[in-house]
């Protein structure tokens, strides 16, 4: 039966090709534009870590003194004092734990074919790898022996050893920075969680750092930080705060593999938040959270509103194109009253009809899913050429792909389910009379 | 023109009339909130910098101790004076359009954190930057040479200042801003002149009517004002000399690194800065058009339909006398009765989307003039589609009541 009503709809379409073009194209531009802007947003707000993000957190807690506290109210603040994640490391109650920052280092290449320049850096602790499973290509991370001994080694990217030493394993050389000398121990492999989700005072899409290096040696070495610094107090300005000036601008991660570790965990900050407050170096009652990485990118709103805007707004056109392709398929459907009758006439029942036409609008949507496909890729390629950092990163996964012609063929039968219902009123009787 | 009989057949084609009226009304809720922010993104591309945009271009370095920065000063300002085409070259830290530097909530009083007057961009200059800048002052004085303060942290203790007319009308509404006291946190500032445009460095940031809340101060070259530097050549020299400066760098001052990516001209960066708005702002236009273009066909749709089904009953019209035009003004009417059904709803909706981008976006109400414009946009677009489709009904020859199919 479906074969026939698939025929039955092929014909009636190409019966009357301007209003069948019409509901296609209709179909097929509410489609295009609603899928570029869901594969930006799909992309943007994409899972970072797949697989490990539920099971890092971020610990925030609140230092800040007791101006301007309203209890329930004031949120705690999204990065920590040395102090604080200097306590909170060496506590080690999570099962992994890492402090970093984020900087920027003069690399000092030495072939005298490069000049200097700048390159982001990441200060961090040993665990940061193995927490956030950075793959390597060459040598591995350094350890926590390393963090102690404040030692001057150094992981770059694969993209600066490229750049550096022509892509070989530069293990072992050295590498100035800052105008200190480094050893290398390890160069990562491809990894670029989009969005950089461990430091968002960086936001950016599809650009991680080139340099790690222990944060104890970071600061042995006067190395410069570069994000977020929020001071309170008489806290002193400038963007490398001292250790004991009242400002947060660490951040600080932790790797919970149960949700009763999580829990656990959330009672020690509140207990250490007590703890603080009793010594007098905390003023206001504890005031903790608990994210996880996906609640954090969240509650951040890390997808740029721009993003958001689009996607509305196409959303909003898709609205309009189906309500436009049910005029037009209303339209049709009413103008083979007749034809409609005579079948119903003939013995085919109310549902028989009702299959029929929904077949022919489902017929509407693929050929206009093809159609929206196509407008997708187009919208996609010129998204791809907007200077914004996750333009590059725009591209449409089977996921979507999918996803595309679910939204079509869901669209138009939806279009389609009034029309039918309408047309299949008819009264065989009145329709065969005024013929 | 009969409206009657026209509403008595409309009820016979109620869900038609209804979906075209949907359409109309989503249309004008889309369209209106559409150019709305189209509106706003224009007004910030368009703001009035101030400065001589097309003459100056800026160039940092960074990389150097602190402890240098006088000596770094010198040294770069004395090697980019040499530069053949330089008419100036001066410290500054911070343009238009480049990256924000400093920042900081004001007061009317000193210390007092709880009556913020607002958030400044202070914008630290040395000798020569304000006539460099080509700023106009239309109030007060220029800042003398003892005007320059040293500034060891961020900013100097005690000092008088310039500042825009957009934030002298904020601060002190009403009231001639010359000799006017403001506090960031203990540091003190007196109003000695009031300029009429300068732009703070990341207006989009701020609402539109922030974008010019900047506070010129006269500061002595070396601690926080060193490594950024404005150089002034004629129009046509500014992108060769910034190269040559650029280039001249490393002989300048080894010690340095140059910013690549903050030394540019100050039109390629305001080129830059406002990229995303004006692909955002192409965006929505083309969505517009689209959804009007798409709202046409489905009039022109359902018309035609309604045209063909009606054949009969138009023939029998033309043969008991009305005339061609009688046909045409018909539809014409019966589409502007629908259109105007959908923009009354469609008014309705645009509150009701706005009220939803309040909500989630930094915006203010819909300005009422908005929706008589959307209104007219729609009827003439209702009339322009069914223009078409009523031309082929005032067509149908009186012939056709006498045929029976």
């Amino acid at each position: 039966m479906f074969g026939y009503y698939f025929d039955l709809a092929l014909r009636s379409l190409a019966r009357n090709k301007v209003l069948t073009a019409l509901m296609v194209l209709a179909i097929a531009l509410g489609i295009g534009a609603s899928m570029t802007t869901l594969t930006v947003l799909h992309v943007l707000s994409g899972d970072p870590l797949p697989g490990r993000s539920g099971t890092l957190y971020y610990p925030q807690i609140d230092p800040q003194d007791s101006r301007g506290y309203l209890p329930g109210k004031s949120k705690p603040m999204d990065q920590v004092t040395w102090i604080d994640g200097m306590n909170l490391l060496q506590a080690k109650r999570a099962d992994r734990q890492a402090l970093m920052t984020g900087g920027d280092v003069a690399v000092q290449p030495g072939n005298s074919t490069l000049d200097p320049f700048y390159e982001d850096a990441r200060y961090t602790t040993a665990d940061f790898f193995t927490m956030f499973g950075v793959p390597f290509q060459y040598g591995h991370a350094w350890g926590a022996a390393e963090d102690e001994a404040h030692e001057r080694v150094a992981v770059i990217s694969s993209r600066l050893n490229d750049k550096l030493f022509g892509g070989g394993d530069s293990t072992g050389k050295a590498l100035r920075l800052d105008g200190t000398d480094f050893r290398i121990v390890g160069v990562t492999g491809d990894w670029s969680p989009n969005p950089n989700f461990y430091d968002l005072n960086r936001k950016s899409y599809d650009e991680n750092e080139g340099v790690f290096v222990p944060l104890s040696t970071s600061q042995d070495v006067g190395m410069v930080h570069d994000g977020s610094v929020d001071c309170w107090g008489n806290g002193g300005g400038g963007n490398t705060p001292d250790h004991n000036a009242p400002c947060v601008w660490l951040q600080f991660w932790v790797q919970l593999d149960s949700p009763a570790k999580a829990a656990a965990y959330k009672t020690f900050l509140v207990h250490y938040s007590e703890q603080q407050k009793a010594l007098g170096r905390f003023q206001r009652p504890p005031n903790v959270e608990l994210r996880n990485v996906m609640q954090w990118l969240d509650y951040n709103q890390v997808v740029p509103d721009d993003v958001r805007l689009q996607t509305w707004l196409a959303l909003g056109f898709l609205l309009v194109c189906l309500v436009n392709t049910v005029g037009l398929m209303l339209a049709k459907f009413l103008r083979r009253a007749s034809e409609l009758g005579v079948r119903r006439a003939l013995g085919a029942s109310k549902k028989a009809l009702f299959a029929q036409l929904l077949v022919e609008s489902g017929v509407v949507g693929l050929v206009g899913g093809m159609g929206g496909l196509l407008l997708a890729f187009i919208g996609l390629w010129l998204v791809r050429r907007q200077p914004a950092s996750y333009a590059a990163l725009a591209h449409l996964d089977p996921a979507m792909l999918f996803t595309t012609f679910l939204l079509a063929l869901g669209a138009s039968l939806l279009a389609g389910l009034l029309p039918a219902w309408r047309a299949c009123q008819v009264a065989p009787a009145l329709q065969l009379k005024s013929n | 023109m009969q409206i009657k009989p026209i509403l008595a057949a409309l009820r016979r084609h109620r869900l038609a009339t209804l979906l075209i009226a949907m359409e109309i009304a989503l249309a004008c809720a889309v369209l209106c909130n559409a150019c709305f922010l189209v509106a706003r993104r224009w007004t910030m591309i368009q703001i009035n910098s101030g400065v001589d945009e097309s003459s100056l271009a800026v160039l940092t370095v960074n990389g150097f101790d602190p402890n240098q920065a006088a000596d770094v000063n010198a040294r770069m300002l004395t090697g980019l004076r040499s530069i053949p085409g330089v008419q100036s070259a001066t410290l500054i830290s911070e343009v238009p359009f480049g990256p924000q530097t400093g920042a900081a909530g004001v007061t009317h009083e000193p210390g007092d954190f709880k009556n913020l007057i607002g958030v400044v961009d202070f914008v630290l200059a040395g000798p020569g930057t304000f006539k460099a800048l080509g700023l106009k002052l239309v109030e007060g004085r220029l800042p003398q040479p003892d005007d320059y303060r040293p500034a060891t942290s961020f900013l100097p203790d005690d000092a008088q200042v310039l500042v825009t007319r957009q934030w002298a009308e904020h601060a002190w509404p009403g009231e001639n801003p010359l000799g006017k006291d403001f506090w960031c946190d203990k540091m003190h500032f007196r109003v000695m002149g009031v300029v009429d445009h300068y732009a703070r460095a990341q207006p989009s940031q701020y609402d539109l009517q922030q974008g010019e809340w900047t506070v010129f101060t006269p500061v002595v070259p070396g601690g926080s004002l060193a490594g950024t530097y404005l150089l002034r050549a004629r129009p046509q020299d500014v992108q060769r000399v910034l190269q040559a400066a650029r280039a001249a760098v490393p002989k300048i001052a080894p010690d340095v690194v140059l910013d690549q990516d903050n030394s540019k001209t100050l039109g390629d960066l305001r080129m830059n800065y406002f990229k995303t708005d004006r692909i955002m702002i192409g965006l929505l236009l083309g969505v517009v058009v689209l959804m009007l273009g798409v709202t046409a066909l489905g009039i022109v749709g359902l018309t035609s339909f309604w045209v063909a089904q009606r054949r009969k009953q138009i023939g029998i019209r033309r043969a008991i006398g009305a005339t061609r035009g009688d046909i045409l003004r018909y539809f014409q009417t019966e589409n502007f009765l629908i259109v105007t059904f959908g923009i009354a709803l469609g008014m309705l909706l645009a509150f009701v989307l706005n009220a939803v981008l309040m909500k989630f976006y930094e915006l203010p109400h819909l300005p009422l003039y908005y929706l008589p414009v959307g209104a007219l946009v729609l009827w003439g677009l209702g009339q322009l589609a069914v223009l078409g489709p009523a031309l082929r009904a005032a067509a149908v020859p009186p012939v056709v009541a006498t045929r029976s199919v």
